[in-house]
């Protein structure tokens, strides 16, 4: 198979094992982002197809939602924390620190494709700030030294 | 015998390394053939001594904090699994002064029991609310919810007895349990920990609510964020309907509720019920005017009860002891109990469930101990981002819902972030100008353009630019934020923006307090 049409295959697997339940379209979007890391825009026109739902409804609604991309993410996904329990034990430093250590800024992709950086506004880590999630692992009272040692780690993991 | 050793699976432990410790403690063990049986349990919710280990003796469960890879041989060696003496030790868990000036209901199990096992559950009371509803009429049921007293936890205080009473009262064939787990406040982690660390007490408590109001179908709208508390909340609901404690005949009773989880996509309005109902319809998440109210029309336009994790949660207990047991805690129109969250600059963050009318000094100095840095608290964010600053002059200020509405701030859902003095209020106002640009759903003008301007003014004022003009077009844009939202989004914005301003006019460049206004 092309990877094209693996790619539809798996989008059309996920819309068959979802569509009938009611509000199916956040459960579809989840499943085609867990399986390829994001919504492509060649999965609009099945998805639209599938919930009769026109493919600007489909657009609009990934496009609300900050989880959503459609586009393809590094390798991981560095999900930092901006808010303010964050910011009052240094979060805003460590940005920068984050920043510089990868050269990208939010929602961007490091050249080497290893990772992206997300903005999130809480974790629920707040009684451990600053606190971060590379792809599913969470971190706590994150500093400079602790961030390098974690994304070497993740590095090495790949 | 086997040695029973617990280290939690909460993610703020795990966060800290907790699972890496389970690892090397399950190693060594078996290097020294040592027979041990570690259950991974919930936090206890002294976030500063996790990882916390506990292990269960003659004298009860002892506890050594805050636990690193690198302490795991010198605590066998210290032979901790019988109690010995080591650097970490911290004595008898449940005598800590932390957790023992406590009134836990909501969290009476959590650090205590393994979370996804139905049989730790069930030994240490739960489903005995569910028992006993099962034996009660409907309106029995919604009539211990009301006489408890209790108010939502998830920020707007309202009646919970009052809205499932709506519900009970309009006919349809078909009504929804929906439980808010968006949990968007920052500086708020007690519905996590909740789900992580009792995922049961919430499946039991929405069971009660849909026996209660006739709902047939219930719905936990859970964050994203939170991938730990959707595995646990999968396999407990598993297993209740493998037990027969969800499914189409609870307990032989012939009543039905079925129960699913469904996830955000990181949208902050989506905590907001009538977003949270258009996000659950497969829609983007625009607020919806009111009325209808969603006890009447709500998701799919059926009847249905929106509640946050905390308030379903303390129903069990409610309906095993009785509304007056809950009621008998707190002051004034605040009964119960809340649990804070004590996060940010603070030396003892954690979990603090107390009756409502403890101080906020109390609760910062009291059971935080200060900041962490060990500089002076100067501002204290009560209430998500939603919610005021509040400067050390209010900090006497009991923590009621009234108390807090007379200072012009909230108690929202529990949250309380510290900042020492090294913050600066314009940029937190700033902040929360931007946030509220960022996660605005767009429906209304002045949300989405007067956020937009707002942190654009704060940008001129922090660059020290003609403040004469921009002070008062910062109150202006509050004004109209306040008057012309339709929800709290845009309409709350003011409160953290007007109440640094306000307090902290030395941060945005203004000598004297007369001069702000
Ligand atoms: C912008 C916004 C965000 C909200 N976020 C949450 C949330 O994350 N969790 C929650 O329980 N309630 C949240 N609420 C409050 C809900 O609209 C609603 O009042 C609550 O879920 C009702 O449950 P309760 O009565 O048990 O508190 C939010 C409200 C607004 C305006
Ligand atoms: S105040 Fe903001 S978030 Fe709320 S409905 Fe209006 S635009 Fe949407
Ligand atoms: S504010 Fe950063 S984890 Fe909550
Ligand atoms: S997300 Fe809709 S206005 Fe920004």
């Amino acid at each position: 198979m092309t990877d094209s049409s693996s790619m539809q295959a798996t989008i059309q697997e996920i819309i068959t094992t979802l569509k009938n339940k009611p509000g199916a379209l956040l459960p579809i979007l989840h499943g085609v982002q867990n399986a390829l890391g994001y919504v492509p825009a060649e999965s609009v026109p099945t998805i639209a197809k599938a919930l009769n739902l026109s493919r600007a409804e489909v657009h609009g609604v990934i496009s609300f939602y900050h989880y959503f991309r459609d586009n393809k993410p590094g390798k991981h996904t560095i999900h930092l924390c901006r808010a303010e329990s964050c910011q009052s034990m240094g979060g805003k430093q460590l940005e920068n620190h984050v920043k510089t250590r990868l050269g990208i800024d939010f929602h961007e992709t490091t050249a080497d494709g290893k990772f992206t950086l997300e903005p999130v506004y809480c974790l629920g880590n707040c009684a451990c700030s600053p606190a971060m999630q590379i792809d599913e692992e969470i971190y706590g009272r994150v500093t400079a030294n602790s961030f390098d040692s974690a994304i070497n780690e993740t590095e090495e993991l790949a | 015998m086997s040695i029973t050793i617990y280290v939690p699976c909460d993610s703020s432990a795990i966060s800290l390394g907790a699972d890496r410790v389970a690892v090397a403690i399950t190693k060594e063990a078996e290097k020294r053939s040592i027979d041990i049986q570690l259950i991974r349990n919930g936090s206890r919710g002294m976030f500063w001594l996790e990882p916390l280990v506990e292990v269960v003796t003659d004298e009860g469960r002892l506890a050594y904090g805050p636990v690193q890879v690198s302490d795991v041989v010198s605590l066998f060696d210290a032979n901790f699994i019988k109690g010995g003496s080591h650097p970490l030790f911290l004595g008898l868990t449940e005598e800590l002064e932390y957790l023992k000036k406590q009134q836990r209901l909501t969290f009476a199990r959590i650090g205590k029991t393994d979370p996804v096992s139905l049989e730790d559950y069930v030994n240490n009371d739960g489903y005995r609310g569910l028992r006993n509803a099962l034996n009660l009429p409907q309106t029995d049921i919604v009539k211990a919810v009301t006489d408890s007293g209790l108010r939502g936890r998830g920020g707007a205080a309202f009646p919970t007895g009052i809205k499932w009473n709506t519900v009970l009262n309009t006919p349809s064939e078909q009504k929804y349990i929906i439980c808010n787990a968006d949990e968007g406040d920052s500086g708020t982690f007690s519905d996590r920990m909740v789900m992580e660390g009792d995922p049961f007490v919430l499946i039991e408590g929405m069971t009660i609510a849909g026996l209660a109001v006739d709902a047939t179908q219930g719905y936990i709208y859970l964050r994203v964020e939170y991938p730990h508390a959707h595995k646990a909340l999968d396999t407990a609901i598993e297993k209740a309907y493998e037990a027969g404690y969800l499914g189409n005949d609870i307990l032989g009773s012939g009543k039905v509720f079925h129960l699913e989880v469904r996830l955000g996509a990181g949208a902050y309005i989506c905590g907001e019920e009538t977003s949270l109902m258009e996000s659950l319809e497969g829609k983007r998440g625009l607020v919806r005017f009111k009325p209808p109210l969603p006890a009447i029309s709500g998701l799919f336009g059926k009847p249905t009860v929106v509640n946050n994790v905390i308030s379903l949660a303390s129903v069990p207990i409610i309906l095993d002891k009785g509304g007056d047991y809950y009621r008998d805690f707190g002051m004034g129109r605040s009964r119960g109990t809340l649990p804070l969250q004590l996060a940010g600059n603070i030396k003892h963050t954690g979990l603090v469930e107390l009756a409502f009318g403890l101080t906020l000094r109390e609760l910062l100095y009291d059971f935080g101990g200060g900041s962490a840095s060990g500089r002076p608290i100067k501002a204290v964010q009560v209430g998500g981002p939603l919610g005021a600053y509040l400067p050390e002059s209010q900090f006497d200020t009991p923590l009621d819902y009234e108390a807090f509405a007379a200072i012009w701030a909230v108690l929202g859902h529990g949250g309380v972030v510290a900042f020492d003095d090294t913050v600066d209020m314009a940029e937190m106002a700033r902040y929360s100008m931007e946030f509220c640009a960022i996660e605005s759903c767009g429906k209304c003008t002045p949300c989405r353009i007067g956020s937009t301007r707002g942190y654009e003014v704060m940008d001129e004022i922090i660059a020290g630019r003609e403040l004469g003009k921009n002070i008062p077009l910062l109150r202006d844009l509050c004004n109209t934020l306040l008057n012309g939202s339709l929800c709290a989004l845009g309409g709350m914005t003011p409160y953290p923006v007007l109440s640094a301003l306000n307090h902290f006019p030395e941060d945005f460049g203004i000598d004297d307090k007369a001069n702000a206004a």
